[in-house]
């Protein structure tokens, strides 16, 4: 398992950040992809910005951005038909299995 | 480089059998010898396998069960578009003048482990196909204004192609309607939307300008190869109402074959999902961006089989190792004249497009009589 799985299952989203050049490696990674240089495990902002969703089973899952560059899956808490671009924060994640997200919208 | 032509191919029927990897491979490769005059063993120097299957050494497995002993043996594996990249190594052998013919078979099964990118942390939970599929249908359904029903026509029209070919796994039509209220795998993808994983096997042979002609009298040349590898990972596509590598992948065919988009006759697209083949007309220059919608209904209204005209993935069904070769087999057809009730009159140049993981990778080449 690695750093960011370990991370994940504890709860907390990290991402690897290049200690040579500081690039954001996403999906995370033990070396940077620009330089190979070693990277290190920061924890991700835990807000960002909804950039498309759809629905199944009536739960919205969208692509969040996080950081201007970190997009990744997982599921919406929301009781509004959200809008592109609208604020949100990671109020949740976990490991079982696959990875977790939960993000809400902030003026939820 | 030298010239290389498609000198013999062969298929077999997609079905959800119980049957393994090699034997699917076998029985295509079977077909190939018998469509194939003059074709013996000792004629093959390159044997390439294509397939998800986790099995080991399968090229050389493949190679022992139809007698031949090739130079060159290996497998191809890039999940949906393993097909176009193991004929794109085929050809590049003989391109080089490493060898002069080769067999390249692909083949999957229903079940393969190849439908699900488990390396992508960037999915999150939302790991299966149909979530990527929802959110490129719901960015081009926003920006450009596509309905449930342009999604229902694509579907529509390669269930009806599909009827006329005898090897595709679907061998019923359904109506627009029936397909907008099939079941709903979310908000933005119907059940008969989506391309269904099957088995299936399809063989080409291979062939340099010397050696072609002991095969056969009506060559079809690849005149034109693009590739692009954006990233593995889904969340890298920034604009999710177009596919960056297949119009890489497009530009660059079309220059190597010295050809535009209206220079096409016939093509086989990626229909994954529905809203797939919209965006990849519009993105090998058929129809203008946000427009690919209307190419398709016009298609459909009219008859015209110039896209997907053996049904494509939703009509024929996804083995995903033998899809881009089963596309290729389709063109060859097309191009030779020989597609029965599928044929386009005059066809003449024809394209292939096949791509991998939410577009992250894409491969596109141009054939020639």
């Amino acid at each position: 398992m690695t750093k960011f799985d370990e991370a994940l299952k504890a709860g907390k989203f990290v991402c690897s950040e290049c200690q040579k050049c500081k690039k954001l490696v996403w999906p995370p990674n033990d070396y940077c992809n620009r330089c190979f240089g070693k990277v290190k495990w920061r924890p991700v902002s835990i807000t960002g910005k909804l950039v498309e969703f759809s629905k199944r089973n009536e739960v919205f899952f969208c692509i969040a951005e996080f950081e201007n560059q970190i997009r990744v899956m997982g599921s919406l808490e929301s009781t509004i038909v959200p809008t592109i671009g609208q604020d949100l924060k990671l109020i949740k994640c976990g490991h079982n299995g696959n990875e977790e997200f939960v993000f809400q919208l902030n003026n939820s | 480089m030298r010239k290389v032509a498609l000198a013999g191919f062969g298929l077999t029927e997609f079905n959800k059998d119980d049957t393994t990897i090699d034997s699917l491979m076998l029985l295509a490769i079977k077909a190939l010898f018998e469509n194939t005059p003059n074709l013996g063993q000792k004629d093959i120097e390159v044997v390439l396998t294509s397939t998800n299957d986790n099995s080991k050494y399968l090229s050389s497995i493949v190679s022992e069960i139809s007698g031949i002993k090739p130079k060159i043996s290996h497998s191809v594996e890039s999940l949906c578009n393993s097909g176009a990249n193991s004929a794109i190594s085929a050809f590049s052998y003989i391109a080089s003048g490493l060898a002069d013919v080769a067999l390249v078979v692909g083949a999957e099964r229903f079940d393969s482990p190849g439908l699900v990118l488990e390396w992508d942390k960037s999915r999150g939970q939302y790991k299966h196909p149909i979530y990527w599929s929802s959110m490129f249908t719901k960015s081009h359904v926003r920006k450009y204004g596509t309905t449930k029903e342009d999604l229902a026509i694509v579907s529509a029209k390669n269930h009806k192609n599909a009827l006329d070919n005898p090897y595709a796994f679907f061998k019923k039509t359904y109506s627009v309607d029936e397909i907008m209220n099939s079941k709903n795998l979310t908000e933005d993808i119907r059940l008969l939307d989506c391309s269904m994983p099957c088995n299936g096997s399809a063989a080409i042979l291979l062939a340099s300008e010397e050696a072609i002609k002991k095969f056969t009298d009506i060559p079809v040349w690849i005149t034109g190869i693009g590739q692009k590898t954006l990233s593995a990972g889904f969340t890298k596509n920034d604009d999710l109402t177009s596919m960056e590598s297949t119009i890489d992948s497009a530009s660059m065919a079309y220059k190597m074959a010295e050809n535009k988009p209206t220079d096409i006759d016939v093509a086989e697209v990626h229909d994954a999902f529905s809203i797939c083949e919209i965006i990849e007309v519009e993105d090998l220059g058929f129809a203008k961006k946000g427009k690919g919608n209307e190419l398709v209904r016009d298609l459909y209204e009219t008859n015209d089989k110039k896209i997907n005209p053996r049904g494509g993935l939703i009509g024929s069904g996804h083995p995903l190792g033998a899809t881009g070769l089963a596309q290729i087999v389709e063109i060859g057809q097309q191009l030779q004249g020989t597609a029965g009730r599928r044929q386009i009159s005059k066809a003449k140049i024809g394209l292939v497009q096949n791509m991998s993981a939410a577009a992250t990778s894409s491969s596109v080449l141009i054939l020639q009589r």
